[in-house]
């Protein structure tokens, strides 16, 4: 029977995906938003699963609002991705480190 | 009287500031004399203050005139105990500090430093009063501190000169070393009676001899005895007593004037002045009278000793003070406080008689001071001759002379003091001073020889320019030697034995040796004619014959003698190796614990690891803690990220 | 049922895969290829869940808009995938550890620390006539209208902010600055200058 844990399973996974490559990210900026994305996705099925679980709408309502700021974020990311691109060239992680101690 | 006390204190002191500070404005002449104004009233009004005292009939006088601080209960005053002790005190000082001052004039003639000279020597004066006059510890700790800053800045006078400087912070170091003593001994003191007066504490003495005191906790001390020995080991500091006495031949580095005033009459004296004024406290300790005994009779016989092989002429007399003093240690500790006190009166006199005399000599051989150098100066200054002959016999106790009444009183003295048993303290006692007769005489007549008899040693050159000192060099001695000469004829009974100190000294009924010798005095007269009897007057007999035998008669001896004793003689020379313990000793060592504590304590421990380390260990482990901060983003997710995972660990498998 | 749980796995299977595409993947472009496959995945899951109306709107807004933009950038920026080689770094090993760390822990806490026989039970079943778009929408409009109208301010701040942050001015371009124009007042333009009358000789 697939009960709430699979899907909770599936989130974890999903989550812990997304965080490898967050820090195992070197090469693409554009790779750490669409990390995020996933991340995103990761909690949308743990609101999911627990709204059906627990048979209340509210759930699916924060995944609703959850999505619409997520497309909001990623339109901002990326502008910024877009400006940082015209200034350095380069969307390379490894370097921006101009803040290195 | 109220305000004549004042008037001898203030009025040296007046002089020493106008001369000290107006000194440039007044000139010499101003200088020198405002001070022997200021000095000449006090010693007149000193005289009156005796006179009154002795044959005026007036009371003993115990005045406070101004109340410094009260602390917690603890009254702290500057006030005036006049008595008979005081009142001889006053007069020996003033006396002697007036021939000083006029002394000065002829022997500091061409020093630049005139003014300020004349200034500490009335300041000194100052001091001194305050110590004697006063009627309270602390009054008395202030005069003995001020003598010492005095002695201090006039043994350093010619400060430009190496071996002064060194031997001005000799005589102040060793000096602490006593006020450290002293300190603890007063602080005893408070701490047993709750009270600086003197009044109050003699009253109160009995009850202090009864309590016990743990200085080292288990073996419980007499209270009494603990505080008689702190308060002596001042009086060993400052009157020069061994082990404490090194600073005194170093001294000699100051002008012959002060010599006389400050190392030979008064300040060192200051003492046993003070071991006398604590009579009530002292003889409820037979200990520490043993101890005072003891330690006086070592003084007097090993430092005479060393006067012997001494060829700067202040140097032998600089030892001949230590023997006197030790004499008069020796005196107090027998319980014979004022045959103690006779004897500095009359040791001021012609101590400073002869100190002046020396000066007068250096001034002729033109700052000359190896005996050896000298010879045959009779022919050359016969008044000078005169005066040393005079201070010499007195010093060596010939009968007639001031110090035969003293010293062979004292010697006497001390022989009957068997209340101290029949052990070793009395018999060290006795044979010290009865043997350092024979030591006196060998040196004194020693020098004496050397310097105005025989043949003459110094060059054509130096003869051609040896004349009599001008007279306000040559008065003084004149003014001293009357004193030192008769004085002890008309004094000595009503000192000793006429009651004279009254209740200023208090002795214990069954340590009272002078009573016992009082029942036997017959008068001064009686005293001389019996003189070629005592087994005194031929020690000393013994000491000037074997000194012309030495010296005139056989020169070729003493340079033998040297060589077969050799060890003998470099044990004396090396003066018991003494300085070289002191110095190699405690003041290396000290200076070693401070350079240690410098490079050791301060620049490493406090500088370098407190400090400077602390600080560095903040950069270094700021330069390791930097490397987090690598201005990755992924990085710092990852800590975020290995927190997470911590926290969530512990949550799950350990809680 | 069985058919619901094999289903399940082999679209939770292929959804992992796609996820490991989009991480490990060398060629951007075909990072986002695999996040648009991700996301198909989860939506016909969430389908599976009974949120048809959150599936949808997964696929048509999530998909559609932010995919396509992010592909958008990605094609932009020309990205040179030569320069882009990967290499392993010295933290994977140390980050991969944490992350199997991680999700040992998470399903510790799912599976191993919850009521037995409580959640393994499937869900409950849905009422008769039961519209998940019916059931959502009445919820949305009611009790929670206050944040769908700031979700609306919100899109609009994106809109401003994603063009505020990007525009620029191209340097020598001539353009009209209307509300300049419309600002100009007389004394910008006239100057009135006194002058005597001068007659002519």
């Amino acid at each position: 029977m697939i009960g709430l844990q699979h899907y909770l399973v599936v989130s974890a996974m999903l989550f812990v995906l997304s965080i490898a490559g967050i820090i195992l990210n070197r090469r693409n900026l554009i790779l750490l938003l669409m990390c995020i994305e996933l991340m995103l996705l990761a909690v949308n099925f743990n609101f999911i699963a627990f709204s059906r679980y627990l048979g209340d709408e509210t759930g699916q309502v924060f995944v609703f609002f959850i999505l619409t700021v997520a497309a909001a974020e990623a339109a901002i990311g990326l502008a910024i991705l877009v400006v940082l691109f015209r200034n350095r060239r380069s969307i390379a992680v490894k370097e921006l480190n101009t803040l290195k101690g | 009287m109220y305000p004549y006390y004042l008037t001898i204190v203030l009025a040296p002191l007046a002089a020493a500031i106008i001369a000290g500070l107006a000194g440039h404005k007044i000139g010499r002449a101003g200088a020198h004399w405002v001070t022997i104004v200021g000095v000449g009233i006090s010693f007149v009004l000193s005289a009156l203050v005796l006179k009154n005292l002795f044959w005026g009939g007036a009371e003993t006088e115990n005045i406070s005139v101004y109340t410094w601080a009260v602390t917690d209960g603890l009254r702290m005053e500057v006030g005036f105990l006049v008595d008979r002790l005081t009142a001889l005190m006053m007069c020996v000082v003033t006396f002697v500090s007036l021939m000083v001052h006029i002394y000065t004039i002829g022997y500091m003639a061409d020093d630049p430093g005139y003014q300020r000279f004349f200034s500490y020597i009335s300041l000194f004066t100052f001091s001194m009063l305050m110590l004697v006059m006063s009627n309270n510890f602390l009054q008395l700790f202030f005069g003995w501190e001020a003598v010492g800053l005095v002695s201090y800045l006039l043994i350093g006078f010619w400060f430009k000169r190496e071996s002064a400087i060194f031997a001005n912070l000799k005589a102040f170091l060793v000096n602490r070393v006593g006020d450290f003593g002293f300190i603890l001994g007063i602080s005893a003191v408070v701490m047993f009676s709750g009270s600086l007066d003197y009044a109050t504490v003699f009253a109160g003495a009995d009850q202090i001899a009864g309590q016990t005191i743990e200085v080292i906790p288990g073996t419980p001390w007499n209270a009494m005895t603990v505080a008689c020995i702190l308060l002596f080991i001042g009086a060993m500091g400052k009157s020069a007593q061994a082990p404490l006495h090194v600073w005194l031949p170093d001294s000699m580095e100051g002008p012959t004037p002060i010599s006389a005033l400050i190392h030979a009459a008064t300040m060192v004296t200051a003492g046993i002045f003070m071991v006398a004024r604590m009579s009530p406290l002292f003889e409820l300790s037979e200990t520490a009278l043993a101890v005072v005994i003891v330690i006086g009779a070592i003084t007097a016989f090993f430092m005479g000793l060393l006067g012997i092989v001494q060829n700067d002429i202040k140097r032998v007399v600089a030892y001949s003070t230590l023997s006197q003093l030790g004499y008069m240690t020796v005196a107090l500790g027998a319980s014979a406080y004022s045959a103690a006190i006779f004897h500095l009166m009359t040791h001021a006199f012609f101590k400073a008689l002869l100190f002046l005399a020396a000066g007068s000599v250096i001034i002729a051989m033109h700052h000359e001071q190896d005996i050896r150098k000298m010879g045959g100066i009779r022919k050359y200054m016969p008044i000078t001759y005169w005066t040393a002959l005079v201070g010499s016999l007195a010093l060596i106790g010939f009968p007639g002379f001031s110090g035969f009444f003293s010293k062979d009183l004292l010697i006497e003295a001390v022989r009957e003091s068997h209340w101290h048993g029949q052990g070793a303290v009395y018999w060290i006692a006795y044979l010290s001073v009865l043997l350092g007769v024979f030591v006196t005489a060998l040196y004194s007549f020693r020098m004496f020889f050397l310097v105005f008899h025989g043949e003459e040693r110094m060059s054509a050159e130096e003869k051609s320019h040896l004349h009599e000192t001008p007279a306000v060099v040559t008065v003084p001695l004149i003014l001293l030697a009357i004193p030192s000469a008769i004085i002890g004829w008309f004094t000595a009974g009503p000192v000793l034995f006429g009651g004279y100190f009254g209740e200023a000294i208090y002795v214990d009924k069954a340590h009272d040796v002078l009573a016992h010798m009082g029942e036997a005095w017959h008068g001064s007269r009686a005293l001389f004619v019996h003189a070629v009897m005592t087994p005194v007057f031929w020690l000393a007999v013994a000491g000037v014959a074997t000194a012309w035998y030495l010296y005139l008669k056989r020169p070729d001896i003493p340079d033998t003698i040297q060589q077969k004793v050799s060890g003998l003689y470099n044990l004396l020379d090396r003066k018991y190796y003494f300085d070289d313990l002191y110095i190699k000793g405690f003041a290396a060592g000290g200076r070693w614990f401070g350079k240690f504590l410098w490079q050791k304590g301060d620049e490493l421990v406090i500088d370098g690891m407190m400090v400077n380390g602390t600080a560095r260990s903040v950069g270094r482990l700021a330069g390791v803690l930097r490397h987090i901060q690598t201005g990755y983003l992924y990085t710092y997710a990852f800590a975020m990220i290995i927190g997470l995972t911590v926290l969530l660990g512990w949550l799950i498998w350990f809680r | 049922m069985l058919f619901h749980s094999i289903l399940f796995y082999v679209f939770a299977a292929v959804m992992f895969g796609a996820a490991l595409g989009v991480v490990f993947s060398r060629n951007p472009v075909h990072s986002v290829m695999y996040l648009v496959l991700t996301f198909f995945q989860a939506a016909v899951l969430w389908l599976m869940a009974e949120a048809e109306f959150l599936a949808i709107v997964l696929v048509l807004v999530y998909v559609g808009a932010v995919m396509v933009l992010f592909l958008f950038v990605v094609m932009m920026l020309e990205v040179d995938i030569e320069a882009a080689k990967r290499g392993v770094s010295r933290y994977a090993p140390l980050g991969v550890g944490i992350a199997l760390i991680m999700v040992v822990e998470l399903i510790q806490v799912i599976l191993l620390r919850s009521q037995p026989g409580e959640a393994t039970s499937g869900f409950a079943a849905t009422p008769e006539g039961y519209s998940n778009t019916e059931a959502l929408g009445a919820v949305l409009y009611t009790e929670h209208v206050y944040a769908f109208e700031i979700a609306a301010v919100i899109l609009l701040l994106a809109i401003v902010a994603a063009i505020t942050l990007t525009m620029r001015r191209r340097p020598g371009l001539k353009v009209q600055d209307i509300a300049a124009q419309v600002a100009v007042q007389a004394k910008d333009r006239v100057r009135v200058v006194k002058m005597d009358a001068e007659k002519k000789p």
